[in-house]
């Protein structure tokens, strides 16, 4: 075996030590500027934390895709795995507008409304593409108020991070962060093609995230809780997704 | 005819470490790859053209196979077990390591040479006529060239290239066309292909054209001497390489 020169000794511990003080100001700088999924933790950290400090510093503010009337679906699929049948049937079917709404956590007035005070505020209608992890997907116009105008109405603070949001069904909840949650096309989501959102979709109150798969848009939603971190909620994960076995962040 | 490379001996192996490494990076990549999309398809075995495709419009084409998920019909009467939540950890981290792996690969071989000199067909064999002296070689089985043991023929060069300048920079650019995040900063990625249901369609076909390229590459490697050939790519060095004066 060659003995290793003084030369190669020198290069090969400054490339490492190099390397290991880029390691720690990308850890740094991620750190700070929230690069770092809940679900970084784990066998599959790595690729998960890639992805979503990628995309965050390629997408924070841009829009999803708005398609023409012409390409709304005609018969969009509601997708059934996502609720049980009795929780379907127990939902007021009319009478919506006393759908009751919840908000809590980092506010400065936490308030509970019914939807038709949500409905009172500016809304917001647009045509995006719903994408299931699955593989399929459709067109549908969704119309709502934007999560932005509900969370300055109620007063944020300044070191809220996430929105938590809750549904009925209570084996669902999710959060995002506040590049998703201040996003002019994050709606609390109330009717859908001229209509009121039927409950197959998710009606009376659908969480609309157009930024990420489908399964981020819960449907069916009772609370939000602001918060600095997603430590107590669950296992900590910051949704039920990962929990199952799902990416917290699904922008994909 | 090209020229005989410079000979191959233990300081100047059969393929450089780095072609090496990266190649059973990518291996390993592929087959991860490979497992959690087609566990993915699954769950969906129906693909479609155009911006959507749902249970509620015409696919383009089914796969004869069961379903993990129940709203989708098959023609089978039960479902196959639901695999898609580490599946879709494990392809998209596997995604990052195969981008990873293949930037440095092709970077480092447009810097070194290996590009230009092993991988591009010399001026001479940029012909139809140089192909079919090849396919003929093969169809008649005839003894390789010992001038050619070390470089790879024109066959070869035109396989590996459309590799790594076409069918992966495909299916990366299909793969990212289905991501709502990715399009809504560069929405020519997905419109440019036709629409998301397009990519994917895409992305399958890419990917069955990968293995296609496996499946032939492996049995190429076979004819040509597996254990020889293994070893080179794994140590570098070949035993007739070590016989040759």
């Amino acid at each position: 075996m060659k003995p290793i020169s003084r030369r190669k000794l020198m290069t090969t511990g400054l490339a490492a030590t190099a390397g290991l003080a880029g390691l720690a100001t990308a850890d740094l700088l991620a750190q700070r500027y929230g690069l770092i999924p809940p679900d970084h933790r784990g066998l599959y950290g790595p690729g998960e934390t890639l992805t979503y400090a990628a995309q965050r510093l390629l997408t924070r503010h841009s829009l999803a895709r708005e398609f023409p009337p012409s390409m709304i679906s005609k018969e969009p699929f509601a997708n059934p795995a996502v609720s049980p049948k009795d929780l379907l049937q127990s939902l007021p079917a009319h009478n919506h507008g006393n759908w009751p709404l919840t908000i809590d956590g980092m506010v400065a007035r936490p308030t509970s409304l019914a939807l038709s005070d949500l409905k009172s505020l500016p809304m917001r209608s647009q045509i995006t593409e719903v994408a299931c992890e699955e593989g399929w997907s459709y067109i549908a116009q969704w119309i709502g108020t934007p999560l932005i105008d509900v969370l300055h109405a109620v007063g944020l603070h300044p070191q809220a991070r996430y929105v938590v949001y809750f549904s009925a069904d209570k084996e669902w909840w999710d959060s995002i962060d506040m590049a998703d949650a201040l996003h002019p096309q994050t709606l609390l989501t109330w009717g859908m093609n001229d209509g009121d959102l039927p409950v197959a979709f998710g009606g009376p109150l659908r969480m609309r995230v157009s930024r990420q798969l489908g399964y981020k848009s819960v449907k069916y939603i009772t609370r939000l809780t602001v918060t600095d971190s997603l430590k107590g909620f669950g296992k900590g994960l910051g949704s039920a997704e990962p929990e199952f076995g799902y990416a917290w962040y699904a922008g994909i | 005819m090209s020229a005989p490379g410079p000979s191959r001996n233990a300081a100047n192996p059969r393929h450089s470490l780095l072609v090496r490494t990266t190649h059973w990076i990518t291996v390993t990549s592929f087959f991860a790859l490979l497992l959690s999309g087609a566990e993915i398809v699954v769950s969906h075995p129906r693909f479609y053209w155009g911006e959507v495709g749902n249970v509620m419009t015409h696919p383009l084409f089914t796969l004869p196979i069961p379903a993990s998920r129940s709203s989708v019909p098959t023609a089978y009467s039960f479902l196959m077990p639901d695999q898609n939540g580490w599946s879709r950890y494990l392809h998209f981290q596997f995604a990052w390591v195969v981008v990873i792996t293949g930037l440095i690969y092709v970077l480092s071989s447009l810097w070194n040479g290996h590009l230009r000199h092993r991988l591009l067909p010399a001026p001479a064999e940029r012909s139809w006529r140089a192909y079919w002296a090849v396919i003929a070689r093969y169809l008649h089985r005839t003894p390789q060239n010992p001038s050619e043991a070390h470089s790879y023929n024109v066959v070869q060069r035109t396989a590996y290239l459309s590799v790594i300048f076409v069918l992966f920079p495909l299916i990366i650019w299909t793969g990212l066309a289905m991501s709502p995040a990715f399009t809504s900063a560069f929405p020519l990625a997905v419109t440019a292909l036709g629409g998301r249901q397009s990519a994917r369609t895409i992305h399958f076909f890419v990917s069955g054209a990968l293995l296609l390229f496996l499946v032939v590459h492996v049995t190429m490697v076979a004819l040509a001497g597996f254990k020889s050939r293994m070893q080179g790519m794994i140590t570098g060095r070949t035993a007739t390489q070590e016989e040759r004066p």
